[in-house]
């Protein structure tokens, strides 16, 4: 299973990146890739990286909640981006991973199509996103470009609100 | 902080505010003593005695004179100590233990506890019984005192005078420090000629004393490290004392009262050299005394709860991980290519596995039973309540405790406070008359209320009953009709006893500031159900309500069957389970809009299917199955019959895997609630499997029932509904139409007319972890 093994990679890769104007008030993002988006999240609330396993599905959960998982004891809920952020479905492949966040006392798997890189982008990187109508406005703190890739930064937080709905 | 108030006897009720805390800590152990002590007396054979048991019990008396004594508790010090000396003289078999002993010394033991019970608000101990008892048990030690097997009678009686006399000493002095009493060491040291050897051994036996008395009164040294200290460090003029009191048999006496009682080991050797003239002798009495006190602290040990919990999750781990193991040596013996010396080292394996479930199995017992307290950590509150609650009612109400040793989880213990408290308030309030009321029945002017615990099955069960007015079924109805809840025509006395549990549902004429409020009895059933537990309510007009508490014996482990369906693997508790069957085509019937229900001896239930249920997808196996979409998917498989709550219900499943003891995890911790599922656990081969909620099942039915009603008008199910009505015309319903399952693989062949199982039971289906 390549768990911890691809986060060091991609903390390798971002060592031998370009270094970041901004890096006083940077902040660490895992980015990561659905379809033909990039995606980052705050590398801090990043608790591991996952294959993709077989999941116990759960009853009248939303469809974006593939189930649960035994990780090392604890229950843990595993939600599909692309179906949480109205992306096309796709089968699972060899790069699927799984990246589980912790988030508060909680602890969940994302579904994504592969994780790319660990980056670093500051304040002036990150804009406002534009209102798109695909996507909840609570999900994404902004947009940021990084070399000639457009990251849509998310939050976590917001993503993870679903799991509480009844 | 008590050597100030020597001379108050008499305020044995006097405790320092500020020490209330620690007060608490010394109950608790006080409570653990006497239990051993009762235990270990109970145990006691009278001719097989040995000094070893009365060592145990003797420790138990002397722990409890010392926190008592650090506490201001005199009562209890004065009692302890009577008890004490009795067991001294006991096993330096100075007295023979006789029946008559046994019984003082248990009663000595209640009284502590009736005394400590006090102190936390119970009723008050008349203090002229003590005495009386404290007198009785002196007169057993003195009357038995004299067929002593010593060669030289007098000094023992002399000894036992001089316990006694000590007494005020003891209560005045701290702890154990009696070693610090001036006068008595003048008195000793006035005592003339040596006798050198004993003297040495005496020097040893006074010194391992006080070695040993700080630490084995644990107690004393952790409240008041100043009182044990100065106890250790009066010691050593101790030991001169010790010297001059091993003088000849004449002036010994006087130095059995130098050293007095508390320095039992002390005491014990100075008390021994007159009365054998030879010092090898003394060997033999210092020896079980030096030997037994270091182990008077491994008795118990107090833990913090995390750790425990720590262990139990850790052990749970272990379980999961060995039933990993035994089901992948199990797959592989399947395997044909394994053969000769393979075969061999295999079987090795599989014998080691087995060894190491049952270890696994006994350490997880052993792990849960640190978790378990009795109840009576929860009744204990009950006697202050009742007095208090009664007193402001009115009412005089006897309480009757029963089965206060029965064991449940800690959790459980914390969690059953308040509804147990609601309980009793409300049949203090509701079901108790008033004492002209029941003079006028004819009743005995105090109510008894009865507080009870047992273990039933894998339940503990706690009833909270009284011989009030009962439950009035009327008026409840009443209530019920004028709240707009509709209720069959004639509504069993269980329904309506139920609807007390309603929210916001009270039948008292006026409010009382105990109860009636109308808020409370949901909350109960509902913290109850929320414990996986139930209440049930027995009620007899003018004879008394009896509530019954169903819990399980533990929140952390469960014994349940697992079952296949939807390609899923779920968890059913055993304990709501009744039985188990593949039924015959026709018992199964529907109602219009209703859903189905199954004929089960000349009972109707409802059956649900749990695949329809949590929307699982047809079995994956199942792929050439005609009908898996519509109800004839529901042709296949078995029914479990659930008892759930108040009604039973039947749960069409795909197939049972296999019973299992399970680690109960928590969905909520990261996801949340899902209706129908309690919680979730991890199986063998590390997959999670959700553990199923009857009356969530129940709930989660009815509600798809409705949202299907407001949906879509009945015509899909009324359909199908036809020719099994029809079948239905045909005589059933008898107990040999439908397969009773309890061995599922019988099951597969004998149902008629079904077709092949496409879940042949797996290997998993004889029991396993």
């Amino acid at each position: 299973m390549n768990t911890t093994s691809t986060l060091a990679a991609a903390e390798r890769a971002s060592a031998s990146a370009p270094a970041v104007a901004a890096a006083a008030a940077a902040t660490g993002m895992l980015t990561f890739r659905l379809g033909a988006e990039h995606y980052a999240i705050d590398i801090l609330q990043v608790q591991e990286i996952r294959g993709c396993e077989a999941v116990t599905r759960i009853a009248n959960a939303p469809r974006s909640i593939k189930g649960v998982i035994n990780l090392r004891g604890s229950i843990v809920p595993i939600i599909d981006m692309r179906i949480r952020l109205g992306l096309p479905e796709a089968s699972y492949d060899a790069f699927t991973v799984v990246i589980i966040v912790n988030v508060g006392a909680r602890v969940v798997g994302m579904v994504v199509d592969a994780v790319s890189d660990v980056v670093s982008l500051g304040p002036g990187q990150i804009q406002p996103g534009p209102a798109m109508a695909a996507i909840d406005q609570g999900c994404i703190t902004g947009l940021g470009t990084l070399d000639d890739r457009m990251l849509i930064v998310l939050d976590v937080q917001a993503l993870l609100a679903d799991l509480d709905a009844p | 902080m008590h050597g100030d108030d020597n001379d108050s006897d008499d305020r044995h009720d006097d405790v320092d505010f500020d020490m209330s805390e620690f007060l608490g800590l010394f109950v608790e152990e006080a409570r653990e003593h006497l239990q051993e002590m009762e235990a270990l007396l109970l145990a006691l054979r009278v001719e097989t005695v040995t000094p070893d048991e009365l060592n145990r019990i003797f420790r138990a008396a002397h722990s409890i004179k010392g926190g008592s004594a650090t506490f201001g508790l005199h009562g209890v010090t004065e009692l302890a100590h009577v008890l004490e000396s009795l067991l001294d003289l006991l096993r330096e078999r100075r007295l023979v233990l006789t029946t008559d002993m046994v019984d003082a010394l248990l009663r000595g033991s209640d009284m502590i506890g009736a005394q400590i019970g006090a102190h936390e608000g119970g009723p008050a101990v008349d203090p002229a019984e003590v005495a009386r008892l404290c007198a009785c048990i002196r007169g057993l030690a003195d009357g038995g005192a004299a067929p002593v097997p010593a060669p030289a009678p007098a000094p023992a009686p002399t000894t036992v005078r001089a316990a006694p006399a000590a007494r005020p000493i003891g209560v005045e002095g701290v702890a154990f420090g009696f070693f610090d009493d001036d006068d008595d060491d003048e008195e000793a040291r006035d005592a003339s000629g040596v006798e050198a050897e004993a003297g040495a051994m005496l020097r040893t036996a006074a010194a391992t004393a006080a070695e040993v008395d700080p630490t084995s009164t644990s107690t004393a040294s952790t409240r008041d490290s100043g009182s044990a200290g100065s106890a250790g460090s009066t010691a050593t003029p101790a030991i001169p004392a010790a010297i001059d009191a091993s003088k000849p048999a004449g002036v010994a006496t006087s130095a059995a009262e130098a050293v007095p009682a508390a320095a039992v080991a002390a005491i014990a050797v100075a008390a021994s050299p007159p009365a054998s003239t030879t010092p090898a002798s003394t060997a033999p009495p210092a020896a079980p005394v030096v030997a037994s006190a270091p182990a008077a602290e491994s008795s118990s040990i107090r833990v913090g709860v995390e750790k425990v919990d720590q262990i139990i999750n850790l052990v749970g781990e272990l379980v999961i991980t060995q039933a990993m193991l035994a089901q992948g040596v199990q797959s592989v013996q399947g395997m044909e290519s394994v053969e000769g010396g393979h075969a061999r080292r295999l079987e090795m394996l599989r014998a080691g596995l087995e060894q190491l479930e049952r270890n696994t199995r006994a350490l997880q017992e052993a792990a849960m039973a640190m978790r378990m307290m009795p109840v009576s950590t929860v009744f204990h509150r009950f006697p202050r309540v009742v007095r208090d609650v009664a007193a402001r009612l009115g009412k005089e109400v006897e309480l009757k405790l029963v089965g206060e040793a029965t064991e449940l989880d800690k959790g459980l213990v914390e969690r059953i406070v308040d509804p147990l408290t609601h309980l009793v308030r409300n049949s203090l309030d509701h079901g108790l008359e008033a004492p002209a009321e029941r003079i006028a029945r004819g009743k005995p002017l105090k109510g008894t209320l009865t507080l009870s615990a047992s273990h039933q099955g894998g339940n503990v069960v706690i009833e909270v009953s009284d011989d009030g007015r009962g439950l009035d079924r009327e008026r409840i109805l009443a209530k019920a009709r004028e709240r707009g809840i509709v209720l069959g025509e004639h509504p069993s006395d269980a329904e309506v006893w139920g609807l007390i549990f309603e929210a916001g549902f009270s039948t008292a004429e006026r409010l009382t500031e105990v109860s009636g409020r109308g808020v409370g009895m949901d909350v109960v059933r509902s913290n109850i159900v929320g414990l996986g537990g139930r209440v049930e309510i027995h009620s007899e007009a003018g004879v008394g309500t009896r509530m019954t508490v169903r819990l399980p014996l533990t929140l952390a482990i469960l014994d349940g069957m697992s079952v296949a369906c939807g390609g899923e693997t779920f968890i059913v508790p055993l304990a709501l389970i009744v039985e188990s069957l593949r039924p015959a085509r026709d018992a199964i019937r529907t109602l219009a809009g209703q859903g189905r229900v199954l004929q089960l001896r000349g009972r109707y239930l409802p059956l649900l299917s749990l695949r329809e249920l949590l929307g699982l997808d047809a079995p994956a196996a199942a792929g050439e199955d005609p009908a898996a979409h519509g109800d004839g998917g529901d042709e296949e498989g078995i029914v479990i019959v659930i008892d759930s709550e108040e009604t039973r219900l039947a749960l069409r499943v795909d197939a049972l895997l296999g019973q299992h003891q399970v680690v109960i995890k928590s969905l909520e911790t990261h996801y949340r609630k899902v209706p129908g599922i309690s919680g979730a656990t991890i199986m063998g081969d590390g997959r999670v499997a959700l553990i199923l909620d009857a009356a969530g099942l129940g709930r989660l039915a009815s509600r798809q029932r409705r949202e299907r009603a407001t949906a879509v008008p009945s015509a899909a199910s009324a359909a199908p509904a036809a020719p099994v009505v029809a079948a239905a015309a045909t005589p059933c319903g008898d107990s040999n139409r439908s397969m009773s399952c309890a061995i599922p693989a019988m099951a597969d062949h004998a149902a008629s007319g079904a077709r092949p199982s496409h879940h042949p039971l797996p290997s998993a289906a004889r029991p396993a972890p």
